[in-house]
């Protein structure tokens, strides 16, 4: 029984000698090993932290940052951007009288075209986006409405999607694809531009539709059921979303590329944004040559098929025009962000330059006792 | 067979009133089945239990239970916020890793179990009549069992037969508590005269016994034979599981108690859970973390309420339904985000901090139990950490209540002076030859060459090594519990301590007594006086009663103990010297028939025949193993026996003193319970007088010139601690009378000492013995005197009749036992008194002095008469020779009321009256007891245990604090078990502060229980306080180490992981939170959740163990040598209410930095949910780790690898996941989002400038901290950078300057010393006056007395200011003589 009345004592440390049963046991020494590890003597690099010491740290980054803070700013103050609001709310707007009659339900379209004047030619290759204000695509129920296998071209989740979809899972007893609340809000203004020349005649800007999505979207994430041919028929059991004027295989007729589930607009438009005041990549219009500017100043046109409402919600519709650099879009943030941290750490390395020679003597005069 | 029935009917009425357990033999009657067998099961679970029991313990955790709540949640379809599969993720993690860890334990518990319970042992079967090999599972209560040599009792067995001739059986009960010696058990009292083999076929007794109990030294029970007589059974007869059968051949008992019901197995209770302060506080602030949790989860939801409102009907596109298709109203949907943003916020709680506690406490625990410095050499043991929670309170401790003998001494005793019939022996030779050793000692620590220097000791070495060679293979010994650090060289001390795993107590130095040559000469005086009465047949009491007492004196010393002799060549073996067989007095008859012949002078020098052998043997039967003789055969017997005893003391041994067998003598060995009893018999040895044998009925001493007598041991009244004595009632060999040889505390033995009817001269003695008494204990000697009374045959035969009845009763035995002992040991006649120096254990002196200065009150609780303790107390530096004492012995409650209220006003007028109004009057003291530290003076309280009674009680305990915490050592003497874990419990709950009960004994257990932290001394003493303490340290001056350097460490490392983890969950969720603010409060997260649930647990989870597990804010080296550091952790420096509040404040910053400035880097992009709050989550992670790395103060490659391998784990699990599933994990769905990420340059950039921007506040405060206001923790960590300087200079200029407080107290307390008291007024009911008696200088060293007579009524209270030059035991000498010295005294009677 010796070993049962040990047990609480072996419990407690792994090396606790226990005799052994009955026999003789040599008692081994129960002395600790002396390893560095064991006695709590690894080499080891102690910081203290005072002014002295961190006064460095400072300078270096303040050095560093302010650097980095200009070019990011410059960069930033390079990019071209044109934003235009086309969403009608005043009424000497053109799309005012699209916006205030409207019903998702509606079947005749409306269009309006706003004119707007680039002062400034844009030279690289010209990314149109759409914008909207105060639409929360990042709503969590917003967010989960969608089947990610339906999408995937998983047959069976085309004929029974998944429940994250309700309720826009089936309509009049028909699964629909794609289902769910990102899908069936889809954005479906469709959005023209036209350079207006100096004499007065308009000049349709082509604009790419593809290549505007996330690779792996396109080519991995978003298959057709069945692959791309005959869609029409791989989407039979299936009715089209409730906003939807369109079945899905009618996306983009022309091109079996871009039609159904991988339509790039459709693509784009379920990657939900993270903030309520979002812009999407609607087209691309690529520069042609290298001594014309891909968009000359002067007057353009923009001819909209206006069928997004968004004055329910108070919300606001946008295109943009910009230019695109290394770091993204135009965003002079981060530029003024490294600019002022970097200014502040030399500005505290300052502070603690003085605190170091006013106060902290000790690690000088250490041994003379005061 | 007649009594079979009514014996059945007992049976089944013990089973129904379940007071009493009924043991038939097995060969008699089926096995008692319904007591539990012999297996034994210690594991918690079986195959099919495990995981529903183990789930149900671990619930009653309640923050699992809120995490499977919120799991559980995540179910509902309208709440979820996460799959719910993978909500349930964390939970089941948490629990199957302790789940595993239970089980892996479990496991090992199974496996011993499983060893255990196949052991072999002999079990009689009643089928082929004959002892056949059984498991040990197999062995049922009424089982007869046979044991040999070196066996293991396989459970709690009564014994019944022994080879061994004088009916006992050795055990060694190392395993059970610790104790080393060898012990002796009874064959019960019925089967004594069986001579051959136990026949368990002709056994046909029942056994009523007490129901299973863990006392491991009680049992109470009795047997009942055929013939209807009982016979009590006592501890004595049993042989509990665990033990080894030791020098005995062969044991044949009977199972009582089996498996689980064994005693040992009852007192085998698994490691103690405590709460610690630590943890107490951190629950506090895990509510605060709830209301902040709940607070937050009010406001999104009222948020999203608005948010909704603000649409009035108009449903947007992206408001989506509810499943059902159903329209919510904004206040339904407001509660369903209620629950769900709990569900999204549960990381604020967090869930694993508990686990990680727990891990970080168990490597605290391992490093702990690995420190070098911990480890005791010569003990070969170390500390052990018994509780594995409470590691960080040992940084927190406030008050330490220390025992005294064993604790701060070595419990290992050296015989120094004795008196004898009023004239002292002072040993002067002996205590030079004591003081040459401590020099030699010295000496050789340095230089380690081992000559020939010292030729007495160097025989003394030879001496023990020779026998040690012998016996080393066949002892087995896991604890050594003696140590010889004084004892001579290094080398010595070794060798002596692997020798004292064979002998208990018996260093060359305690055994080696350099007598005194007067009493030597007495001695051999006496000796020859003795010789020539008997040649001349003269009677014993014409000895010249001087001569007689020194006689006595030295046969008490021999014989009045428990002392166990053993040959040196095999340690283990009893010295068997019997010169003659007698049983003990079974029973009254028996007594009278013994005594009742007259013949009982010892001139009848009649040579009767000798047919006592014949005799007995006719007695002894095989079969008939309770004949019982007629009353005819037993009377001539016991005649016969008696002439024949006093024939054989006087005729039996050679006449002449045989040298040689002196020197035989000289070799054996005593193994003693307690370590005085074998440093007395050493002394008595030395005057050759020494004890040579011993059986349960007899003693034998070996007398200069006398040879060989036998004392028959008529009765042991044991020590214990309340009668504080011990008493032999022996038949007198040479006077042939009854006498009773009494040794004890000598406040007990001086009351008992018989007064009314003495000569001059034996209250001379008794005088002159209280003298001496007093001498002793200012030397710091343990004093124990001697007396003796000699009983006529009335008075015994009356006084045996009530012990018999006593002894056979099994209701209240002990009590009754008691009183009888107390009846007995009435009217002594006083021979002497012995001093016994009880060592300071090594650096206890510098420990108590560092653990001082670290902050820590330290409170001494003895059972120590008050002079002893006081003088240890000076010796280990507990009390200063220049500080006042004040001394508190009342013996009536007024009387205490009064001292402690006097006592108070003195110290209110002496060091308040100028200063401060901190102090505070006693009735409102328990409210303010919460600042800490409060005034200590540079006063000593010594206070004793009867007024300690009083003053523990209800109406005074206030008082007592008051007093007693403005003192800076207390000191409560004569104090009981109860006592001590009273003080410290009302310490703990007054004053509110951390207590630490340090002590090595059993009647330390209930103190160390009590305390918030119980420290035990692996000692002398047994393992009983190890059993029931939290560490077990092997000597008191690790405590030192344990407390400055690990309980610093551990509360510093374990606060600032609290903290942090705060922190980490609080930074993490408030991103959550702020993202509400742009999703309408719809609860949704832009982080993913993965990331979210797995945070915690893989990412950021092992740089805080490293760090929480081996961060050191200061290094070993500067903690011991300022103590001063210590305070950090008393005044919970670490971690206090606001640092969490400041923490949390950090965490909203940080989070702030962390959600905006990805916030304004992507505002107005096209960025999605998930590919925005990926940045985040690393960002996130890469300001928790950073914040950990500036708050980590060393930097070992551990953290360097730990910190690094987060982020390396961060990223490929992200790049992992990322890569994997195009369609799993809806609705995040991160395909490639990582990659993607890592291919921008914006994501660097936000990782470069988003931790620089949280941390820098932090950063620049700590830099500021360390620059403007240093803590002295973190100048001590400079202090190990910098250049070496003399700490006193920091404590001087800058710790004091924190500790304002302490230092102008310590400051004025001497400048107050300096002012002569003055006249005060009281509370108005009692004026005092206190009168300057000394000048100036002689103040310096004062003490003040306060002495209350004992009579009630109109009291004068007197205050006595003397100077101490001399030693201080002169003034409390002088106090025993208060008469004179009062006198001198100007003093003020007081009216009560």
């Amino acid at each position: 029984m010796m070993a049962s009345s040990y047990n609480a004592k072996e419990e407690d440390g792994p090396h606790s000698g226990t005799p052994g049963l009955g026999g003789a046991a040599v008692t081994k020494s129960k002395k600790p090993d002396n390893t560095a590890f064991k006695q709590q003597r690894l080499v080891a690099w102690q910081p203290i932290l005072t002014a002295g010491t961190v006064l460095p740290a400072f300078f270096v980054i303040g050095i560093f940052f302010i650097p980095i803070g200009i070019a990011l700013f410059v960069t930033s103050n390079n990019i071209k951007e044109f934003e235009i609001d086309y969403t009608g709310v005043d009424a000497d707007s053109p799309c005012y009288s699209c916006a205030k009659d409207f019903s998702w339900n509606s079947t005749t379209s409306c269009t309006c075209s706003v004119d707007f004047k680039l002062e400034q030619p844009f030279e690289s290759n010209v990314f149109m986006y759409y914008g909207l204000s105060n639409f929360y695509q990042n709503h969590r129920r917003y967010v989960k409405s969608r089947d990610d296998s339906q999408l995937y071209g998983d047959l069976s989740a085309l004929t029974n999607p998944s429940k994250e979809c309700e309720p826009y899972r089936t309509s009049n007893g028909l699964p629909i694809a794609p289902c769910g609340a990102i899908a069936n809000s889809l954005f479906n203004d469709t959005l023209e531009l036209y350079y207006v020349d100096s004499n007065g005649t308009r000049k349709e800007i082509p604009l790419v539709k593809k290549g505007i999505a996330w690779w792996t979207d396109k080519h991995v994430k978003f298959r057709n059921p069945g692959g791309n041919d005959n869609l029409t028929v791989s989407f039979e059991g299936n009715s089209k979303p409730v906003n939807w004027r369109k079945a899905v295989y009618e996306l983009d007729p022309t091109d079996s590329e871009n039609n159904g589930f991988i339509n790039e607009d459709f693509i784009v438009w379920m990657r939900t944004a993270a903030l309520p005041t979002f812009r999407k990549l609607y087209r691309i219009i690529q520069k042609k040559s290298s001594n014309t500017a891909t968009l000359p100043s002067g007057n353009y046109v923009l001819e909209i098929t206006y069928n997004y409402p968004v004055l329910s919600f108070d919300g606001r519709k946008r295109m943009i025009l910009s230019t695109i650099s290394w770091m993204g879009g135009k965003n002079p943030f981060l530029g003024i962000a490294y600019l002022t941290v970097g200014s502040i750490c030399f500005f505290l390395g300052v502070v603690l330059l003085i605190i170091h020679h006013k106060y902290d003597t000790r690690n000088t005069s250490a041994d003379i006792p005061s | 067979m007649a009594a079979e029935v009514p014996r059945k009917k007992k049976k089944r009425k013990g089973r129904e009133n379940k007071k009493t357990r009924t043991v038939l033999p097995n060969t008699l009657s089926e096995p008692n089945q319904r007591y539990a067998n012999n297996q034994i099961k210690t594991t918690k679970y079986t195959l099919l239990s495990f995981l529903p029991k183990n789930l149900f313990e671990q619930f009653h955790r309640f923050a699992n239970v809120y995490f499977v709540f919120i799991a559980l949640l995540n179910f509902v379809p309208a709440l979820n916020a996460f799959q719910p599969e993978l909500a349930l993720a964390p939970v089941l993690f948490i629990l199957s890793v302790t789940a595993i860890k239970d089980l892996w334990e479990d496991f090992r518990r199974h496996r011993s179990d499983t060893e255990i319970n196949h052991l072999d042992c002999l079990v009689y079967c009643r089928e082929h009549r004959r002892y056949v090999e059984r498991f040990w599972k197999e062995v049922l209560v009424g089982d007869f069992i046979r044991l040999r040599c070196n066996e293991v009792v396989p459970a709690d067995v009564l014994l019944l037969s022994s080879s061994d001739p004088d009916r006992l059986c050795h055990i060694e009960t190392a395993t059970l508590d610790g104790e080393t010696n060898l012990k002796q058990r009874q064959v019960v009292r019925s089967f004594y005269d069986l001579d051959c083999d136990f026949d368990p076929l002709k056994y046909n007794s029942v056994i009523e016994c007490e129901k299973p109990n863990n006392d491991l030294n009680r049992f109470r029970g009795y047997i009942i034979h055929s013939n209807s007589r009982r016979d009590a059974l006592y501890k004595v007869n049993l042989l509990l599981r665990g033990c080894t059968v030791r020098n005995t051949e062969e044991a044949v008992g009977i199972v009582i108690y089996a498996g689980h019901e064994t005693k040992a197995m009852l007192n085998n209770n698994g490691p103690r859970y405590k709460r610690s302060k630590l943890e107490r506080q951190m629950n506090l602030d895990v509510f605060w973390c709830v209301v902040i949790l709940l607070v937050m989860c009010v406001f999104a939801a009222v948020g999203h309420g608005l948010w909704m409102f603000q649409y009035r009907g108009q449903r947007p596109v992206f408001e989506v339904l509810s499943p059902d298709g159903s329209d919510l109203s904004p206040i339904t949907s407001s509660l369903y985000l209620f629950l769900t943003m709990i569900i999204v916020f549960q990381v604020l709680i967090p869930i694993s901090l508990y686990v990680s506690l727990e891990i970080v406490k168990v490597c605290q625990v391992f490093f702990i139990h690995q420190d070098m410095d911990l480890y005791d050499e010569d003990l070969d043991s170390r500390l052990q950490c018994r509780a594995l929670n409470i590691t960080e309170d040992l940084g927190q401790m406030q008050f330490i209540f220390s025992d005294k003998t064993g604790t701060l001494t070595e419990n290992k005793m050296v015989f120094r002076r004795c008196t004898v019939a009023g004239v002292e022996y002072s040993h002067d030779a002996n205590a030079r030859r004591l003081a040459m050793y401590q020099e030699i000692d010295s000496e050789e620590e340095e230089c380690t060459s081992r000559g020939g220097t010292l030729p007495r000791r160097d025989s003394i070495g030879s001496h023990h090594s020779a026998p040690m060679h012998h016996s080393a293979p066949v002892v087995l010994r896991s604890h050594s519990t003696k140590s010889h650090r004084r004892t001579g060289s290094r080398a010595e001390a070794k060798r002596a301590s692997i020798l004292s795993k064979h002998t208990a107590f018996s260093s060359p130095m305690e055994k080696d007594v350099t007598p005194d040559p007067q009493l030597l000469e007495k001695v051999n005086d006496c000796g020859a006086q003795l010789d020539f009465l008997r040649l001349h047949g003269r009677p014993w009491s014409q000895l010249p009663s001087d001569l007689a007492d020194i006689m006595d004196f030295f046969i008490a010393l021999t014989i009045c103990n428990t002392v166990v002799v053993s040959s040196p060549d095999q340690p283990r073996h009893k010295v068997r010297l019997r010169l003659e067989l007698k049983s003990p007095v079974k029973t009254i008859e028996d007594f009278i028939k013994r005594f009742t012949p007259s013949r009982l002078t010892s001139g009848s020098n009649s040579s009767s025949s000798s047919s006592l052998a014949t005799n007995r043997s006719s007695a002894r039967g095989c079969s008939s193993i309770l004949s019982s003789p007629s009353a005819e055969s037993t009377l001539t017997k016991l005649e016969e026996e008696q002439q024949q005893s006093l024939n054989h003391a006087f005729s039996s041994t050679p006449p002449s003193y045989d040298r040689k067998l002196w020197q035989e003598g000289a070799k054996l060995r005593y193994e003693a319970e307690s370590p005085d009893e074998a440093a007395l018999v050493y002394a008595a040895r030395a005057y050759k007088c020494s004890l040579v044998g011993r059986l349960p009925d007899q003693v034998t001493v070996e007398l200069p010139q006398l040879g060989k007598l036998s004392f028959e041991l008529l009765h042991t009244l044991g020590f214990d601690s309340t009668r504080k004595r011990m008493s032999v009632v022996v038949r007198h060999p040479l006077t042939d009378e009854i006498t009773v040889y009494t040794k004890g505390a000598d406040s007990v033995i001086m009351d008992l000492i018989r007064t009314e009817d003495t000569g001059k001269r034996r209250k001379k003695i008794l005088f002159r013995t209280q003298n001496f008494l007093n001498l002793y204990a200012a030397d710091g000697l343990r004093t124990l005197c001697i007396a003796k009374k000699t009983l006529n045959k009335e008075e015994y035969t009356y006084w045996l009749q009530r012990h018999l009845e006593a002894e056979t009763s099994i209701q209240g035995r002990e009590e009754l036992l008691f009183e009888s002992a107390l009846r007995l040991e009435t009217n002594l006649q006083l021979l002497g008194a012995t001093g016994i120096e009880d060592r300071l254990q090594d650096g206890v002196p510098e420990t108590i002095a560092c653990l001082r200065q670290a902050g820590l009150q330290i409170w001494v609780l003895t059972g120590d008469k008050q002079e002893t303790a006081v003088n240890i107390a000076y010796a280990c530096k507990l009390l200063e020779p220049e500080e006042e004492i004040l001394t508190l012995n009342a013996n009536s409650q007024e009387s205490c009321a009064l001292l402690l209220e006097e006592s108070l006003h003195y110290i209110q007028t002496k060091f308040l009256s100028s200063s401060s109004p901190f102090f505070q009057p006693p009735s409102s003291s328990s409210s303010s007891c919460h600042s800490l530290p409060f005034m200590v003076h540079r006063l000593g309280l010594v206070i004793d245990g009867r007024t300690l009674a009083y003053a523990l009680d209800r109406s005074l305990e206030d008082t007592f604090l008051a007093v007693a915490r403005s003192c800076r050592s207390v000191l409560c003497c004569r104090s009981t078990p109860l006592q001590k874990s009273m003080v410290v419990k009302l310490v703990r709950n007054k004053l509110k502060v951390m207590t630490l009960a340090i002590g090595d004994g059993a009647n330390d257990v209930s103190m160390i229980q009590v305390a918030d932290v119980g420290v035990g001394i692996s000692g002398q003493e047994g393992m009983q306080a190890v059993m029931a303490s939290d560490f077990a340290l092997p000597r008191f001056r690790y405590l030192q180490k344990l407390l400055l350097v690990h309980g610093h460490w551990c509360y510093s490392r374990l606060a600032n992981m609290i903290l942090y983890f705060f922190y980490k969950n609080a930074m993490f969720v408030a991103l959550i939170f702020w993202y509400q603010f742009y999703c309408g409060f719809s609860g949704s997260a832009m982080i993913d959740q993965w990331y979210l649930i797995f945070f915690n647990l893989m990412f950021s989870a092992f740089p805080q163990l490293v760090t929480g597990t081996l961060d050191k804010d200061v290094s070993s080296e500067t903690l011991q040598r300022l103590p001063q550091l210590y305070r950090s952790g008393q005044n919970s420096e670490g971690y206090k209410p606001y640092m969490f509040w400041m923490n949390m404040l950090d965490a909203f910053y940080q989070s702030l930095v962390c959600f905006f400035i990805p916030y304004f880097a992507y505002a107005d992009s096209d960025v999605d949910l998930f590919t925005w709050g990926t940045p985040i989550t690393t960002l996130a992670l890469l300001t928790i780790l950073l914040h950990l790395g500036v708050e980590t103060k060393t930097w070992t490659w551990m953290n360097w690898f730990s910190i690094i391998f987060s982020i390396f784990l961060f990223f490929s699990v992200a790049l992992c996941y990322s890569a994997t599933c195009p369609t799993c994990s809806s609705p995040s769905n991160p395909y490639w989002t990582m990659h993607r990420l890592l291919s921008e340059p914006l994501f660097y950039l936000l990782c470069l400038i988003t931790p620089v921007v949280a941390l820098l506040p932090r950063y620049f405060y700590r830099a500021c901290q360390g620059a403007l206001f240093a803590s002295p923790a973190g100048l001590g960590a400079e202090l190990k950078t910098g250049p070496v300087f003399e700490p006193h200079f920091l404590s001087l200029s800058e710790l004091v300057k924190k500790d304002c407080k302490m230092s102008s107290d310590f400051s004025k307390a001497p400048a107050n010393q300096d002012t002569a008291p003055q006249v005060k007024e009281g509370t108005g009911r009692t004026p005092l006056v206190v009168t300057p008696a000394s000048t100036p200088l002689q103040v310096q060293t004062a003490g003040v007395q306060v002495t209350l007579p004992p009579a009630g009524g109109s009291q004068p209270v007197k205050y006595s200011r003397k100077s101490e030059e001399a030693e201080p035991w002169q003034s409390d000498h002088a106090a025993a003589n208060e008469k004179q010295q009062l006198g001198a005294q100007a003093s003020l009677p007081i009216t009560v």
